[in-house]
């Protein structure tokens, strides 16, 4: 029963111009791959490691094969038949490569049945590890248990992955319950994954398989000692999107900011490679149980959060019908909204509980991730801090998912280990003194609040259709998003794009889509 | 515990106010009152709590009152403090280095423009180097502006370009001259261990090595950045936080008018 009152028709007509926009986008993302996607399945058929000057080795093997032009027909075709040629393991195939001893487009080709055969048994290994990862979550979550909803987000950013687990374990015993380690400035614009644990970052910590290791072994630790199971998040998305979910789902994390269009707004990736790269990542990220972000609340950083609300909501539904498309169930969707509306704008908070709770009746099922304000987040700490308490009064009232929490002294610094304290004791108090009041409090009938929703929901749908008769990419090209322009064949990657050829292989598609 | 702060000890301080002496004020002149926090990586009990007391002292807060502690795990905890500053800073001999222009609205932007220098002036901003915020530059020059001052693209005089985030120091040099603009806005937002410093120094090294410096108004914005900072880095201005479009665009127009 909707307490907005929403026009359901809308809703639906709304998500069925969004499901034919993922579905005419879906088409080109089929028929391509790109550098990152086959670095993924390089490093999920076994390849890790460096070469001697740094260089990761599945960057090496992908590199080797797309020098001979050979990236259409894919990683898995090339390692699997250097495999079944040499009798090697991939790792040392790849090692092999990395030493100028072995090229793999140059060996003799093996019956492509065969290649097949071996490359989905290889696959299988991987995928029953993750399969086992998901399972000892579960068994986790039903023995440890967890927190409340709406779950305590809280960041880390020390640089020092070896900080971040002090600041980490004490942000779990001040009550959080998922630990996002910001990465550093400017990796998502690197085309590989650093390598090992690492102690230097700028305004947060390098995302390395290790760093993860290191990190969830931390939370299980403190998951144990208080009585609750500690989520890890971390950042899929730049150059490197598909490869940070393997990672992550070969580690345990439960957690990643994953949206199919942030990277093509805001870090000016090639609107092509990140549409490939998302859909891979998504497929990996719904095999292992990960609850994906979307980053809709950085949509209105950028643009006006009154006039450009409709946005955030057309591109929940995209974001939806991708995910779905990907094989992730609703229930790990945390799509993302935000609060920020300038503090200055009268009856601004009645504006944002509409909104909230609009993407609350509109996605029933999925753990939203709510943001704080940022963009009007002053020096004035004590104002910051009411800020941010009238946003948790909106996320308990409207029944968020995930609550990632506002710090103080957000615009100024990383958080301090304080910052997070305070801002976790500013939640707690207000979820707890106020639980329930959104199954006591009604909306005034055609009042502001039903209005407000109402409107943006209409504004969303006309949107989507337009979307849909003109397609993603050109709406992408006119700005219609957070108002930044991007073009079909500009931005970073585009070079690491291409079709693929009929004899290309990628296991774990079919692997993990038919679970 | 807190008795600090309802104390009704006589007050043995001069209560009458002297520029060359002056305090914190909290509710009675020259009381010094201050307050602050902070983290000390010990466990929350009377020892630390002791400590907290002790430091504050070493800060120079007389009868230090500790009027919070919280246990922050892990063997860490919080204070919140207050106290009475015994400091004195002489005001008479400040010198400060601000920004010597007066600042104008828009339209007397244009206007000034128009007159003086009679062209369109080309202003390039950009979020430098890895820092990917675009907040305080799109504040800046965005058509929409913050908090109703608009941005330096809806200045009819003003040809803007903004070049988002992340945008390497030789890229940035290379569309100003390219543009052939007029000023460069450096915009740094979120920063740690001081990289935006290395980074602010590394443009205009690679402008002086280009023989380009003297060619651009250069400035640079951002939370942490002050006007003095920004002279000593080589900038020809800085603007912190609180500034808006208009302050930067009555800054340009009136460097670049100066010469004539």
């Amino acid at each position: 029963m909707s307490s907005l009152k929403l026009d359901v028709r809308l809703i639906d007509s709304a998500r069925e111009s969004a499901r034919q926009i993922a579905e005419d986008t879906q088409k080109l993302i089929d028929i391509h791959t790109t550098v990152a996607v086959e670095r993924t399945i390089t490093r999920l058929l076994g390849v890790d490691g460096t070469d001697d000057v740094g260089t990761p080795l599945p960057n090496v093997v992908v590199e080797n094969i797309k020098k001979a032009g050979g990236l259409g027909i894919g990683a898995a075709y090339f390692l699997v038949n250097a495999v079944l040629n040499t009798g090697l393991t991939t790792q040392e195939v790849a090692e092999k490569v990395s030493a100028g001893e072995l090229d793999l487009t140059k060996l003799p080709a093996k019956p492509e049945e065969e290649i097949k055969d071996k490359a989905y048994e290889l696959a299988v290994k991987m995928v029953e590890r993750i399969r086992s990862n998901r399972e000892k979550r579960d068994e986790y979550l039903n023995t440890i248990g967890e927190g409340r909803k709406p779950y305590l987000y809280v960041i880390v950013a020390t640089g020092n992955i070896y900080e971040d687990v002090v600041q980490a374990q004490a942000a779990a015993k001040q009550g959080a319950d998922v630990i996002a380690v910001i990465r550093t400035t400017g990796q998502s614009l690197l085309d590989y994954v650093p390598y090992g644990a690492t102690t230097e970052g700028f305004g947060g910590t390098y995302a390395t398989q290790e760093n993860f290791r290191i990190m969830r072994k931390a939370l299980d630790e403190t998951s144990r000692e208080v009585g609750r199971y500690i989520r890890l998040c971390n950042y899929c998305s730049g150059l490197c999107m598909p490869e940070i979910a393997a990672m992550g789902a070969m580690e345990r994390l439960d957690v990643m900011l994953n949206d199919a269009l942030y990277g093509i707004l805001f870090r000016d990736i090639n609107m092509q490679r990140t549409l490939v790269d998302q859909n891979f990542s998504r497929i990996i990220n719904g095999f292992a149980g990960v609850i994906i972000n979307t980053g809709e609340d950085n949509y209105l950083t950028t643009a006006d959060a009154v006039e450009e609300a409709h946005t955030v909501l057309a591109s929940q539904f995209i974001n939806e019908q991708f995910a779905l498309k990907a094989g992730i169930p609703e229930e790990q969707m945390g799509l993302g909204h935000a609060f920020e509306m300038d503090p200055g704008i009268e009856n601004g908070f009645l504006m944002e509980l509409a909104q909230a709770q609009m993407a609350r009746e509109i996605f029933p099922k999925a753990p939203l991730k709510y943001m704080p304000p940022t963009k009007y987040m002053t020096g004035n700490i004590f104002k910051g801090h009411l800020q941010d308490a009238l946003f948790n009064i909106i996320s308990i009232w409207t029944n968020q998912g995930i609550q990632l929490l506002g710090m103080m002294t957000e615009a100024l610094h990383t958080p301090f280990m304080a910052d997070r304290a305070l801002s976790i004791e500013n939640a707690r108090y207000i979820f707890n003194n106020m639980r329930s009041i959104g199954e006591e409090v009604e909306f005034k009938e055609g009042g502001m609040i039903q209005t407000r929703a109402a409107e943006v929901l209409e504004k969303a749908a006309a949107l989507l259709e337009e979307i849909a008769e003109e397609g993603l990419f050109a709406t992408l090209e006119q700005g219609k998003f957070a108002g930044v322009k991007r073009s079909r064949t500009g931005g970073k990657g585009l070079d690491g794009v291409t079709e693929k050829d009929a004899k290309y292989i990628n296991p774990f598609i079919e692997l993990m889509l038919n679970r | 515990m807190s008795s600090g702060l309802y104390s009704m000890n006589k007050r043995e301080f001069d209560v009458a106010f002297d520029t060359k002496r002056v305090k914190p004020y909290g509710d009675t002149m020259n009381d010094g009152k201050v307050q602050l926090s902070f983290t000390l990586p010990i466990a929350a009990d009377e020892l630390a709590k002791e400590a907290a007391k002790l430091y504050a002292m070493k800060m120079g807060l007389e009868e230090p009152s500790v009027v919070h502690m919280a246990d922050l795990g892990v063997g860490y905890s919080f204070f919140v403090i207050y106290g009475s500053c015994i400091h004195t800073i002489d005001i008479t001999d400040i010198k400060v280095t601000k920004v010597e222009s007066s600042v104008m609205s828009m339209t007397e932007v244009d206007e000034y423009i128009r007159k003086n220098i009679g062209r369109k002036l080309v202003v390039i901003g950009a979020s430098t180097g890895t820092d990917a915020h675009t907040v305080g530059i799109d504040a800046i020059m965005n058509m929409k502006g913050y908090a109703g001052h608009y941005g330096l693209e809806r200045y009819e005089m003003i040809e803007a370009h903004n070049l988002g985030s992340q945008v390497p120091n030789e890229e940035f040099i290379k569309k100003a001259v390219e543009l052939n603009a007029d000023a460069l806005l450096v915009s740094q937002t979120v920063t740690q261990k001081n990289i935006h410093v290395q980074n602010m120094t590394n443009l205009i090294e690679l402008l002086e090595a280009e023989g380009l410096r003297d060619r651009f108004i250069v400035a640079c914005g951002g939370p942490r950045i002050s006007h003095e900072l920004a002279k000593e880095l080589g900038y020809d201005a800085g603007f912190g936080a609180g500034t808006y479009a208009e302050d930067i665009a009555s800054f340009i127009c009136q460097v670049i008018k100066k010469p004539e």
